[in-house]
């Protein structure tokens, strides 16, 4: 049996978990104060995944980029490729909260939304 | 011009109190924002984690200040943006500023101070040497990289682990900038653990604790920094020094309240927090006056921070309606052996709520400790905690049948407790 330490970073109170990992691949974890962190646990272990934010280029807005983020979390390792492949876009005003910017990024299948309100100046 | 409430200050907190305060009737509102946009500091906050608690969703910055933007456009609040407040009077009669009006006074019947915090400056960190660019606070980077696109260096060293500077070293990698390390003062972080796993840990970022900049190199511009542990006093130990090549240096010590405005209109502070000393209505020593957010004391949640704000909103709104109830005897809350303060500072039994939530941060890191709630000197309660951080704001909850049920009751105090 191994024992892993991790700490869940599904909300603030940031909860120390411990995972016991059996011979066959089984998990138990304790030090959860929710469900999420269990499943956080298992995921971590297994497909660690992250959401990612970040900005993007505007023309013609009042603010020259616009915050993005992954509308799922992908794998942890495509985290540089997602944010390069975001580089290379640059959009229009107005863009409006929730829009997509770029679909399937770096090959993760997830899209990418803006996250806020960019309105033409 | 004239307004029953006047809000100053568009960031989460102005938001939260001006939709409590028209949900509770009042019509005439107006909230004062400095900046081109309302949603405050949130705005650069582009990384996900707010509204956990408010939205049951995982939202960012600007998603979070959206949702209330949006209620406030619904209500059809009014707000002024570019308009800075540069005076307000006892008599609650507020001097602002802007572009198309010049200076003009505004009248209000009530006040919803809502101005955010500030970064403690560099001035303040005692870091000898010269003054070369390339020394920015984290706050400062956090908006040319996320809002204006640039970047402010390369290679970069981070000090003090707060939250902006932790959050930063992930977004400054991202971009490819090299952050060599995190040095702290203390022997504990400042920041969220949650922070530390993926801003840190994630991409094998150094954290230093009780670590601190001794020397900055370079005339022009930041050339290198040197690192050195410290003592208990927080006094550099001779021959720890470690050399740092960088041409960015960020500074994430801190947040202070912007409190000059409350301050120069007779707006009792406590030196603690640097915040308004309040009651339980969230109300200062000027009767109308009431604050909220990080102007009240510095909180890493906004989620927390709409909960106090919808509170001052709605006694904002109960003040200026006539029926908040008038203040009388206030019960003194304290802090002790370890509870740096507590906010509110008074609660008056017959004001409360039937529950009334006092926050409040410890000054160290306590371990398997109890978090004791005294009346007079009789401990009420003792819950044990596992662990509780300076970085991590914590709460307890006043009953007011409890409060009223206690016989001569003079004072309370929360004190943290070992075995
Ligand atoms: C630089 C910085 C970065 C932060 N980053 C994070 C983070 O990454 N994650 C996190 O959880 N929390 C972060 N915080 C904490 C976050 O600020 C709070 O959770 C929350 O935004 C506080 O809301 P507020 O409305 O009290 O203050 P703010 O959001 O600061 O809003 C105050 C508003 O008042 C306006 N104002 C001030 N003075 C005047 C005046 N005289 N006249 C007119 N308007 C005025 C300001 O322009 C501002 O819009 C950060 C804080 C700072 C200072
Ligand atoms: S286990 Fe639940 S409560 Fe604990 S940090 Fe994770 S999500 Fe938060």
């Amino acid at each position: 049996m191994k024992v892993k330490e991790l700490v869940c970073i599904g909300c603030p109170l940031g909860c120390n978990l411990k995972v016991e990992i059996s011979e066959e691949g089984s998990m138990e974890v304790t030090g959860n104060t929710c469900p999420r962190g269990a499943d956080y646990a298992e995921k971590e272990l297994t497909d660690p995944r992250r959401i990612v934010t970040s900005s993007v280029r505007v023309s013609g807005g009042h603010l020259p980029c616009v915050s993005v983020k992954t509308e799922t979390d992908i794998p942890k390792d495509k985290i540089f490729d997602c944010v390069k492949a975001l580089k290379n876009v640059e959009l229009l005003a107005p863009v409006k909260i929730g829009q997509i910017v770029a679909e399937n990024v770096a090959g993760t299948g997830a899209a990418v939304i803006a996250t806020k309100d960019i309105y033409v100046q | 011009m004239k307004t029953e409430i006047a809000i100053i200050g568009g960031g989460p907190a102005g938001l939260a109190a001006a939709v409590a305060a028209r949900e509770a009737g009042v019509e005439d509102i107006l909230i004062i924002e400095r900046d081109n946009e309302l949603g405050g500091i949130l705005n650069q906050c582009i990384h996900n984690g707010f509204g956990l608690h408010t939205f049951k969703e995982e939202l960012t910055g600007p998603e979070y200040a959206g949702r209330y933007i949006e209620k406030v456009e619904e209500l059809k609040i009014p707000y002024m943006l570019h308009t800075i407040v540069v005076d307000i009077a006892e008599n609650k009669v507020i001097t602002v500023m802007n572009k198309e009006q010049g200076m003009f006074q505004i009248e209000a019947k009530a006040i919803v101070l809502a101005m955010g915090c500030r970064e403690r400056s560099r001035g303040a960190l005692n870091i000898p040497g010269y003054r070369p660019a390339g020394v920015y606070s984290a706050g400062t980077a956090q908006r040319y990289v996320n809002m204006e696109g640039r970047m402010p260096g390369k290679k970069v060293v981070i000090l003090g682990s707060g939250d902006i500077g932790l959050i930063m070293a992930r977004r400054m990698t991202l971009e490819g900038a090299k952050v060599q390390v995190v040095a702290e003062l203390m022997p504990y972080s400042g920041g969220l653990k949650r922070n530390i796993v993926q801003c840190l840990d994630d991409y094998d970022i150094p954290l230093k604790l009780s670590h601190t900049v001794v020397d900055i190199k370079g005339k022009k511009r930041v050339e290198g920094v040197t690192l050195a542990q410290v003592d208990e006093n927080r006094r550099p130990i001779p021959g720890t020094e470690e050399f740092y090549e960088c041409d960015t240096l960020l500074l994430s010590c801190g947040l202070i309240p912007e409190n000059e405005l409350s301050s120069q209109m007779g707006v009792e502070l406590n030196p603690v927090t640097s915040g308004p000393v309040v009651n339980e209505s969230l109300e200062t020593n000027v009767e109308g006056v009431f604050a909220c957010g990080n102007v009240l004391h510095v909180h890493d949640l906004v989620d927390y921070v709409s909960g106090e704000a919808k509170m001052a909103g709605e006694n904002a709104a109960a003040y200026v309606q006539g029926t908040l109830m008038q203040a009388g005897k206030e019960i003194p809350l304290k802090g002790e052996n370890g509870v740096r303060y507590t906010v509110p500072c008074t609660v008056d039994r017959d004001r409360m709520a039937e529950k009334q939530v006092v926050r409040f941060r410890v000054g160290n890191v306590y371990r398997d400790s109890f978090l004791c709630v005294y009346y007079n000197d009789k401990c009420i309660s003792r819950v044990k905690k596992k662990v509780m951080a300076p970085g991590e704001m914590e709460q307890v909850i006043l009953m007011k049948s409890k409060l009223e049920a206690f016989d001569g009751l003079e004072s309370i105090t929360i004190r943290i407790e070992q075995e």
